[in-house]
Order: structure tokens, then sequence, then C-alpha cells
């Protein structure tokens, strides 16, 4: 009897809300990420090794509208524009002329891209961490601790952008071509859709999500050349987590596999809650190979 | 001036000389370059050279999975590290340091690896295969360097050089000169073993797999079986480029077991040619020299990656042969 209530007073509770609350908010973030890489693979087949490097060129696109004018939702905007608009450039030059190609091509030349991007940005702005303020900076008390609101801003605006999203998938014309070309690309050109444009429009699409994530993160930490590596991996877990291609699996994979890492964060050092989200995908690749998220194996 | 085709150049057939004859005489010659070269060139030349075999055999084992097998491995960095912390963890604890025990720990090291990439990642293809690995060395990356006890974490395994011996019959200090002979004995007889491996009847069903996997598994080959051997060979030799890295540098870094170093091998394989063997090393010499000119023009700081990175995008869209992809025939006949 003294054991059991000893037992139940060893779980930390508290902590356990708290983690809970940061596992949701990071889960967010990745799954905005996350989204853009299985929206882009789905649609193309290219498995977009640069996403991390949009997402940190995203960050610092912000860091430099946001102090030129102050104003950071000015910031967001802007980066995810500007970021789609050079999306749209890398797609048209790099990999346009490899449609048809082996899909083996692509990961090469999207790997090259995220080099040249990632030392340019390393060249450009040096290795010193650059830092945005938090937009919104109250507090609420969660325990013993003053939570920022922000952090909870983030996990809504993450949520509204990927809503937002799948409206537009849904309902708008463009959204129509990218399902169309999904099914079938061939029967899609044959019916007139422009489907080399839709391919550089859904790559502009990711790498404009890619930079809002990177804007949006960026107060928690900082911003530095080499973050986008590490986002991108955990990016590509949730992705084959999910299920390749399929974004309810990547979201729903992407929450999963944070909250796991904070709770794992309780116990063990914050580096090597990493591994929790290996040993995911290594569950899953020994059981379920086509994904966790996904209702009936391809 | 007329460029002629090049198979018109090539003397084949009209000397009266075998490809086979022309095929070993080209590469005694070349054996014979590399093994006068540090006889003439200075000291800094000379290492570079023996780093750049190194990272050519590192380069030519990743060829085996790339060129042969169809598998791009973006994990080859995790055996390159075990390898060298294998060496690294032989030379320590066993004193005085024996340079065969090094190797036998390092490959083992680079096994034990090679067969967890290898029982997880072949169960998956294409982009698939290349996401896994790259995600489980980086699982490796995390161990070493969060496990300061064993593996000195950020800092790494400082060690010393093993003499070169050979049970009863020599035993020396290593010299630069002597260092390159024995790194060059090492790649040849690795590129003449993995040339034998690609034209065995393995080698056949591997670059049937390449081609077509659903009918090689059709005609009746255990497709999972190869592929885990070929990722087996080709760990184990990329170990062994980590144990002989660990020696001509003396220590093992976790910066070695980062994604960056599967990413030169990439590179290497693409400048260089995927499917020739040789052609990788040839990328690694390219791909160092390039990086060790631009150093010297434009100074330290200078990103050579950005061009570098532009070259290989290009040759991606462009040549996605390679540099010896002309060659590539010829080479494997």
């Amino acid at each position: 009897m003294d054991a059991v209530g000893h037992f139940f007073h060893s779980i930390p509770f508290d902590l356990i809300v708290i983690q809970t609350v940061n596992g949701i908010v990071a889960g967010m973030i990745l799954a905005l990420i996350a989204s853009g890489l299985t929206l882009i693979f789905g649609i193309m087949d290219v498995v977009n090794f640069a996403h991390g490097e949009l997402f940190m060129l995203g960050a610092y696109v912000g860091v430099i509208v946001i102090a030129a004018t102050g104003n950071f939702w000015l910031g967001l905007v802007a980066s995810a524009l500007i970021v789609a608009i050079l999306g749209a450039a890398i797609q048209i030059v790099t990999l346009r002329p490899l449609i048809g190609r082996d899909p083996l091509n692509t990961i090469l030349a999207t790997f090259g891209i995220s080099l040249v991007l990632q030392n340019y940005a390393l060249w450009q702005f040096g290795p010193v961490s650059r830092k945005i303020p938090e937009p919104i900076s109250s507090h609420f008390t969660l325990f013993y601790l003053q939570y920022p609101w922000y952090r909870i801003v983030i996990a809504g605006l993450s949520a509204a952008i990927i809503g937002s999203f799948w409206l537009f998938l849904k309902y708008s014309k463009f959204g129509v071509w990218i399902r169309a070309t999904a099914q079938d690309r061939v029967m899609a050109q044959a019916m007139g859709i422009p489907v080399p444009w839709v391919y550089t429009g859904v790559f502009a699409i990711g790498a404009a999500m890619a930079a809002a994530s990177g804007v949006l993160f960026a107060p928690t930490t900082g911003v530095d050349h080499s973050m986008g590596l590490d986002w991108v991996l955990k990016a590509f877990i949730v992705v084959v987590v999910g299920g390749m291609g399929n974004l309810g699996g990547s979201i729903a994979a992407a929450i999963f596999v944070s909250l796991l890492e904070s709770y794992a964060a309780i116990w063990m050092d914050p580096s090597q809650a990493v591994i929790v989200s290996f040993v995911v995908l290594i569950l899953t690749l020994l059981f379920r190979p086509t994904g966790l998220f996904v209702s009936t194996p391809r | 001036m007329t460029t002629a085709p090049l198979d018109k150049t090539l003397p084949l057939g009209k000397t009266g000389l075998s490809h086979s004859a022309i095929f070993w005489i080209g590469f005694c010659v070349v054996i014979a370059v590399l093994a006068a070269a540090p006889l003439v060139l200075p000291e800094f030349w000379r290492r570079f050279l023996t780093e750049v075999l190194i990272w050519g055999l590192l380069a030519m084992s990743s060829d085996l999975l790339i060129g042969y097998t169809g598998m791009i491995s973006f994990g080859h960095s995790a055996f390159f590290g075990l390898g060298m912390y294998g060496a690294g963890a032989a030379l320590l604890l066993v004193n005085p340091p024996n340079l065969w025990l090094a190797i036998l720990f390092g490959l083992a090291g680079a096994a034990g690896a090679a067969l967890f990439v290898a029982y997880f990642s072949t169960r998956l293809r294409d982009i698939y295969f290349a996401i896994t690995t790259l995600i489980f060395s980086q699982i490796f990356y995390v161990i070493i360097f969060t496990w300061t006890a064993v593996t000195g974490g950020e800092n790494g395994l400082i060690f010393t050089r093993p003499h070169l011996t050979i049970p009863f019959i020599y035993n020396a200090r290593f010299t630069t000169t002597t260092m390159h002979w024995f790194v060059l004995a090492v790649v040849t007889a690795s590129y003449l073993i993995l040339r034998r491996v690609t034209q065995s009847p393995f080698g056949m069903v591997l670059q049937s797999i390449r081609e077509n996997e659903p009918r090689t598994r059709a005609i009746g080959y255990p497709v999972a079986r190869y592929k885990m051997m070929s990722v087996m060979l080709s760990g184990l030799f990329a170990g062994l480029a980590g144990v002989l890295y660990a020696i001509q540098n003396e220590f093992a870094a976790p910066n070695f077991v980062y994604f960056l170093t599967s990413g030169d091998t990439v590179i290497y394989n693409v400048i260089g040619g995927i499917g020739t063997l040789v052609g990788p090393i040839v990328g690694a010499g390219f791909f160092q020299l390039a990086r060790e000119l631009l150093a010297r023009l434009f100074g330290d700081q200078f990103p050579y990656l950005i061009p570098l990175g532009i070259v290989f995008i290009v040759m991606i869209i462009f040549l996605p042969q390679g540099l010896l992809g002309f060659a590539r025939r010829w080479l494997n006949r």
C-alpha cells in the first residue's frame, strides 16, 4: 500500500503537464515543417533534403526584416513570401530538368542545394547565432513556471496555417490541380493542367511553410546556419513514421514523436532524448514499414 | 583542332593488345606513380595524397552500394566513424599498440554498425533507404557524442600511432612515406577485392537488383539477403578507411561520424562517376584538391562548399555519369 502511494508520489505530475504543453508546441512546429516535406514528396516524388535549409533561411530572412521594421508579423509574412520565391527559383533551375529521371537524382540534387544554402548562410551571417525577440512577452502561471503565451500562439498559428492549407487543397482551383496531379500525373497533364507549374507551386508552398515555421520557432532559441539539419532529420523521421506522402499521418506523427521526446526529457538529458524518436522509427520500420498512421497498408 | 571520339583514340584491337592487358598495364602504371609520388612530393602533399587515398577508399566502399546495388547510402560516416573508434579502442587498451589489432577492432566496430543498418534499412527501397541510413548514422553520432565516459564525447580520443609490423619479419615506426605505402597497399588490395566481388556472380545479382529489383526477386534470388550482404561488405571497407584515417591522424573525433562525412562520400561518388570503383577515388582527389586550391586562393574562411556544391548540382543535371562515366563499361569488363 505504502509502495503504491510512493509510486504515485514519484510521478512528477506537474512536470508531465509542463512537458505535455512543450511537446504539443514543438509538435505543431514540426508538423508545419513535415507537412511541407510530405506534400513535396507526395506530389513530386522528391525527398527535399534542402527543406531544413529553407527553414533556416526563413528564420534568417525573418531576423533581417524584423531588425529593419521592428514588426514580427511583417517579418513572418515577408519571410514566407521571399523563401517561396526562392523555392520556386530553385525548383525551376535544379529540379525541373530532373523530371522523369530516377528519383535518386533528385535527392542528390536537393542535397547539393542544402550544402550551398547552408554554407551561404554561414558565409553571409557568420557562425554566431542570432535572436528574434518574442512578439508577445506576457506569461501565464503553470505550476511554478512563468510559461510564455507566445509558445501557445506558435502552436495555434501552426495549426491555423496547416488548416488553411488543407482548405486551400480542398477548395481552391490550384488545390484541385495539386490533388489531380498527385492522383494521376499523366491524366492531369492530358486534362490541360500545367503539371510542371503545379510542381513549382507545390515546392514554393512547401518552402513558404518551412520559412514560416522557421520564423515562428526562432524566438524560442537562436537562429544559426546549422539549425536546418536537426529539424530536417526530425521531419524525415516524422514523415517515415507517419507514412510517406500522407499529410494527416505526418501531423499525427509529429505530435506523437514530440510528446514522447518531451516526456523522455524528464528523465534523460535532452540531447539523449532524441534517441526516443530514433527508437520509434526503428519500431515503425520493424512492424509497420508503411507508416504508423496509415489506415490500410499500401 | 579535331577531337576524335574517345573509342577511336583508344587503341583497342588495333595494337593487338587485349582489353585485360591494357587494363593491367594501366593499373600498374597508376600504382607505380602513386607509389613513387611520396619520394618526390614535399611533406604536405605527401600527407594530402595519403588522405585522398583514404577518402577514396571510403567513397569506393559506398560505390558498391550506390553504383552496383543502386542504393544511395547517406550513412557511411557511421561505418567510417566506428572504424575510427574501434581502432582507437584497440590502440588505447592494448600496450604496446598493435597495428593489426587496431584493424581488427575497427573492422569489428564497423561490422557491428553495418549489421544494424543492414538489418533495418534494407527493408526499404530507394529514397527510404537513403533517409534511414542517414538517421541511423545520426543515432551513432548521438551515442558517440553523448557517451563521454567511453568515447571522450566532443573531444574524441587521442592515441599514438602503432608500429608498422609484419610479425617476425619487420617492425619499424611509421614515416609519412611508409604510411603512404601502407595505405596504398590497403587501398589497392581493397580495389582488387571489390572489383572481383562486382564481377563475381554475387556482384551480378547486385547489379541485377539495381536494374530491376522485382524481377530479380521473381527469378528467385533472396534479394533482402543480397542487399544486407552488400551493405555489410560496403560497411567493412568504409570501416577500413576509418581505421586508416585514425592511424594516419592519431585521433578519433565525433565530427567524422557526423552527417557531413557521409555527404562528402556521396559527392566523391557523383563527381568521380558511380559504378566504376576508381571513379570515387578520382572524385575524392578532385574534391580535396579543389578545396585546397580554393583555400589557398581565397583564404581559409572561403566557403568552398558553395562553388563545389554548385559543381555537384550541375554535374547531376548535365553529367550524371561523373568524370569517369565515359569509361564505365570498359572498366567493368
